[in-house]
Formats: structure tokens, C-alpha cells, sequence
């Protein structure tokens, strides 16, 4: 039961404004969590602040025993060129970026292991199109067997099954429950509350303010919710420093 | 006229001709992919940036040491590095875009080179400059340009992983801690290479056209980086070849006519190629079964 990932105290915002406000807590290796919260609750900015594109303004993220190289993150609006003149073969061969690197050759063996990930997402003979031909529930299969070749320990979903049809859906959450079956940290930014509850054991409800973070049915129950709803989407121009003293890390 | 006096005799009959289209293919092989890769990295405005920021420092080469090729060519070599530096700093350190930094430090370096130019030669060799002479290209002309061809080959053989990705998905290679920088780095280097390669053959203004418009016409012949390179530099090279016999049958001026061809393989391509051109748009043929 050991943590994997730990925040301490940690304030993430915008020039200055936070957009996470006073969080602290553990996610345990092999969890499986969603991040649950209304718009602006800053989901995608804990997720940022996690693969380390934005620095907290206080506070800290710990990785245990883990490097930045050992997380799959699956932005919300990745910044893929769909009209890429690229196939989707190659596309998810990049999931073996770690270990080929810049020079590395693919191999057969590399090769049959794309295949087999393109045919876990439902993809197989797929292979040889242009990632152009795709729809975007296509595309997002394809994004998944990519994650599935990069073999991370930590993977990190910013609302992957938005805009996705319910068959997409299934066969996708299928995959993140393989992930948990394999002892995978996985942590997904989700809407859907029935499926939080039916797949996702724990959640963390986010309002800026941690509202509450446990077993899915206790954290997503009514009172807090209407907590979660309550604190409304802030952003004073005017607003004081905050003075809550800061909490030495325990 | 036979089809061997249009096509082939002028380049058997004068040597002039013949080194002027080994200048085209040793131009073609360098400047066909790198134009690729600009166009796929959204920045095909960028190349004609920096083909006038080579202005000043091709200007300042020439002043010390005459129409000298090395001269001129390492003038123009440092004055397009720094443009591209210091725009990529000002975009990393500051608000402004990369598009926005380049277009302010090219603009600088253009004002800059004419103002050199016209202070101290006559408007001939401001022409010269400006719209260079591949007719005229002598041996150390060749060994400059098949030198940057034979180095851009195999830079973008190595560094072809990154540089894809990097165009493709930037934020997946940053996540990897693919070497994004580094590949921007050097892929700058390699245009501006290119530029001064084609900059003494075509002139500061044409240099670019053999760049983008064949990898712009190549878009609607193919589907994949390395098949989009490959028809880019047959397109630049059958436009030289084209070029240098308009120019010989028609006495026009040969960089503009090199160009022009260019720019008709362009305009058929989009009007006929196989890949989302005109025709496959207003013509797609009965849709099929599944």
C-alpha cells in the first residue's frame, strides 16, 4: 500500500489565482481514481502539474520511486496534427519511444506487440491507414494502444471517453481495467458520475478545494456534491493573498 | 526542333548548362525534404523569412571581400542563424508567437542588407544579390552546393524520428523527453543552409521557391513524410531541368524561369493530383460500398 504519488499542500493556479487550492493526500500504487468536479475545478490543471508542464505555486507533488518517463498522460485536447501524413502502425509504434529512443530499430518482436495493442483497442487491420481516414473515436483507440505500448507505471487520462460513443467507451474502460488488473496507477478525469461509480473504486471530488477524496460511493455522495456545486467558479481580480499558512510537508 | 535538340542537346553542347543543372539536382536533394518539413511544421512563411534575413550578411561579405562566394556564403550563413535565434528566444522568453518574432527580425535584416547594399555598390550588383545566376555557377559554386547537400541528407536521416514526431505530436515527444529542442535546433540550421546553397543559384528572393514549392505541390501526390520527400525532390529537380531550357530556348533570366516552372508543377498538382486535389474534390467518382 504504498504511495505512489503524493501532493503536499499543493496551490496550482494562473498568475497567482489558484486553480487547486490547499490540496494534500496519496494516490497508492495500482489505485485505480477518478477526478471528478465541476468545470474550472482544476482537474486538467492537477493532471498538468502531475506530468510537470506547470509549476505549483505552492507546495509539491512527490513521485515515489517513480521517474516523469514512467507516466502515460492522455491530454484533453491532445495537440496531435490529425491531418499528419502518418499511419496509425507508426502512430502507435511510438509508444516504444523509451525504449528504441531516437536511433533504436523496431524489430519484429516490437512490430507484433503494436499489433497485438491495435487489436486489444479493437483496431486490428488498421494498421496501414492514414490517421486522417480516422474518426475521432478511431483516433482515440488509437491513442489508447499507443499507452498500452509505453508500458507506464502511472497512467493519466484527462476525460478520455468525451465525445466518445458508448461501444468506444466500453471497450476503452475495458482497457483501464486491464491497466488495474495489471497493478497500473491510473488516475482519469471523468463526467460521468454512474460510471465513475461503476468502474472507478476511488475518487477524488474536486472544487478547487478538495471536497472529498475515497471510495467512490462515500465521495460522490449528495451532500457533497452539492458542496462541490456550491463553490462556485471564483476568479477575483482583487483577491487578497491568501493566508492560510502554509503546512510544512508531513 | 527534335524532342532531343529541346530536351537534351543544350546541356551535351555547353558545359555552363551542365553545371547549372548538377547545381539543380545537388539543390533539389537538400531542398526538397527540408521544404517538407517546413510545410508539415506550419511554417512555410517562415522559410521565406529567413531567405531575406540571409540579405545583410551576404551584403556585408560582399563589401569586404567583393563577389566573393565563401564570403558571401558565410555572411549569409551567420545572418540567418541569428535571425532564427533570436527569434526563438524572443518566443520562449516573452508573450510573442514565433511567427510574429521572425516577421520583426527579418524585416530588420532586410532593411538592413539593402541599406548595406545600396550604400556602397551600384544596383547591378544589387540585382546580382537579389536574384543570383546559376548560368554562371563555377566549381567552387558546385563543391558549396553539393557540400550542404551531402550534409543535409544524413542530419535529417538522424534526426528524422524526432524531427516527425515533433511535428506530428510535440506534446507526446515532451512527454517522452524526445529531444525536441535540439531537432528544432538543427533542422534551423539545415534551412538556413539550404537557402545559402540556393541564394548564389537563384538569388536571396528565389532561393525559397525551390524550397516550398515542390514540397507544396508533393501534398497532393503522397500520403507519408519520406514519399512526400522523395516527389518534392523530383518535382525541384524536373523544375530546374525545365527551368534552365526555358531559359536557354526563350533567353529569359533562369532563376525566375526555374521558379515559374516550379510554380506550374504546383498549380497541375493542385489541380490533378490523386491526393485531395480539385479533381478528387469535384470529381470523386460514385462513392463505394463500405
Amino acid at each position: 500500500m504504498t504511495a505512489l504519488l503524493r501532493f503536499d499542500d499543493l496551490t496550482l493556479g494562473y498568475r497567482r489565482h489558484p486553480a487547486v487550492h490547499h490540496l494534500s493526500g496519496a494516490v497508492r500504487e495500482g489505485s485505480l481514481t477518478a477526478v471528478v468536479g465541476p468545470n474550472g475545478a482544476g482537474k486538467s490543471t492537477l493532471l498538468k502539474a502531475i506530468v510537470g508542464t506547470l509549476k505549483p505555486l505552492e507546495g509539491r507533488i512527490a513521485l515515489d520511486g517513480i521517474d516523469r518517463r514512467d507516466i502515460a498522460y492522455l491530454p484533453q485536447q491532445a495537440e496531435v496534427d490529425r491531418s499528419f501524413p502518418i499511419g496509425v502502425l507508426d502512430t502507435v509504434l511510438l509508444g516504444h519511444w523509451r525504449r528504441v529512443g531516437v536511433f533504436g530499430g523496431i524489430g519484429r518482436r516490437r512490430h507484433e506487440e503494436a499489433l497485438a495493442a491495435l487489436a486489444a483497442v479493437g483496431l486490428a487491420g488498421f494498421e496501414r491507414r492514414p490517421i486522417g481516414a480516422l474518426s475521432a473515436g478511431q483516433f482515440q483507440r488509437v491513442l489508447f494502444a499507443r499507452m498500452l505500448l509505453q508500458d507506464a507505471r502511472l497512467i493519466l487520462l484527462d476525460e478520455p471517453f468525451t465525445a466518445i460513443d458508448a461501444r468506444t467507451t466500453a471497450d476503452l474502460l475495458a482497457v483501464v481495467r486491464r491497466w488495474h488488473g495489471e497493478r497500473r496507477t491510473v488516475v482519469a478525469v471523468l463526467h460521468d458520475l454512474e460510471q465513475v461509480r461503476a468502474h472507478f473504486p476511488e475518487t477524488l471530488l474536486l472544487a478547487r478545494e478538495p471536497v472529498a477524496w475515497g471510495p467512490s460511493a462515500e465521495a460522490l455522495g449528495p451532500a457533497n456534491l452539492l458542496r462541490a456545486r456550491a463553490m462556485a467558479e471564483a476568479w477575483d481580480d482583487d483577491a487578497p493573498a491568501c493566508r492560510r499558512p502554509p503546512r510544512s510537508a508531513a | 526542333m527534335t524532342v532531343y535538340d529541346a530536351l537534351v542537346a543544350p546541356f551535351l553542347e555547353f558545359a555552363f548548362m551542365r553545371r547549372a543543372l548538377v547545381a539543380c539536382l545537388a539543390l533539389a536533394l537538400g531542398c526538397g525534404p527540408v521544404g517538407v518539413l517546413l510545410v508539415l511544421r506550419r511554417m512555410s512563411l517562415v522559410g521565406d523569412a529567413m531567405s531575406h534575413a540571409v540579405l545583410p550578411g551576404a551584403a556585408i561579405g560582399f563589401l569586404a571581400a567583393g563577389l566573393s562566394l565563401w564570403a558571401m556564403s558565410a555572411g549569409g550563413f551567420l545572418a540567418g542563424l541569428t535571425v532564427a535565434v533570436l527569434a526563438g528566444l524572443v518566443s520562449r522568453a516573452t508573450v510573442q508567437r514565433e511567427d510574429a518574432s521572425f516577421a520583426a527580425f527579418y524585416l530588420i535584416s532586410l532593411a538592413a542588407g539593402v541599406l548595406i547594399v545600396s550604400l556602397k555598390g551600384s544596383n547591378v550588383d544589387l540585382m546580382h544579390v537579389l536574384f543570383g545566376t546559376i548560368l554562371a555557377v563555377d566549381d567552387a559554386g558546385l563543391l558549396l552546393v553539393a557540400a550542404i547537400a551531402t550534409v543535409t541528407l544524413p542530419a535529417l536521416a538522424l534526426l528524422y524520428r524526432p524531427l516527425v514526431v515533433e511535428c506530428f505530436d510535440p506534446g507526446f515527444l515532451r512527454a517522452v523527453g524526445g529531444p525536441g529542442a535540439l531537432g528544432h535546433l538543427v533542422f534551423m540550421v539545415l534551412v538556413v543552409l539550404n537557402l545559402v546553397g540556393g541564394f548564389q543559384a537563384l538569388g536571396t528572393l528565389m532561393a525559397v521557391g525551390l524550397m516550398m514549392l515542390p514540397a507544396a505541390a508533393a501534398r497532393f501526390w503522397a500520403e507519408r513524410v519520406w514519399t512526400l520527400a522523395a516527389v518534392a525532390v523530383a518535382v525541384a529537380f524536373g523544375s530546374g531541368w525545365g527551368g534552365l531550357l526555358l531559359s536557354y530556348h526563350l533567353d529569359l533570366p533562369s532563376g525566375p524561369s526555374i521558379i515559374l516552372v516550379a510554380g506550374a508543377v504546383y498549380l497541375l498538382s493542385m489541380a490533378v493530383g490523386p491526393v485531395g486535389s480539385l479533381r478528387v474534390r469535384w470529381f470523386p467518382g460514385r462513392h463505394l460500398e463500405a
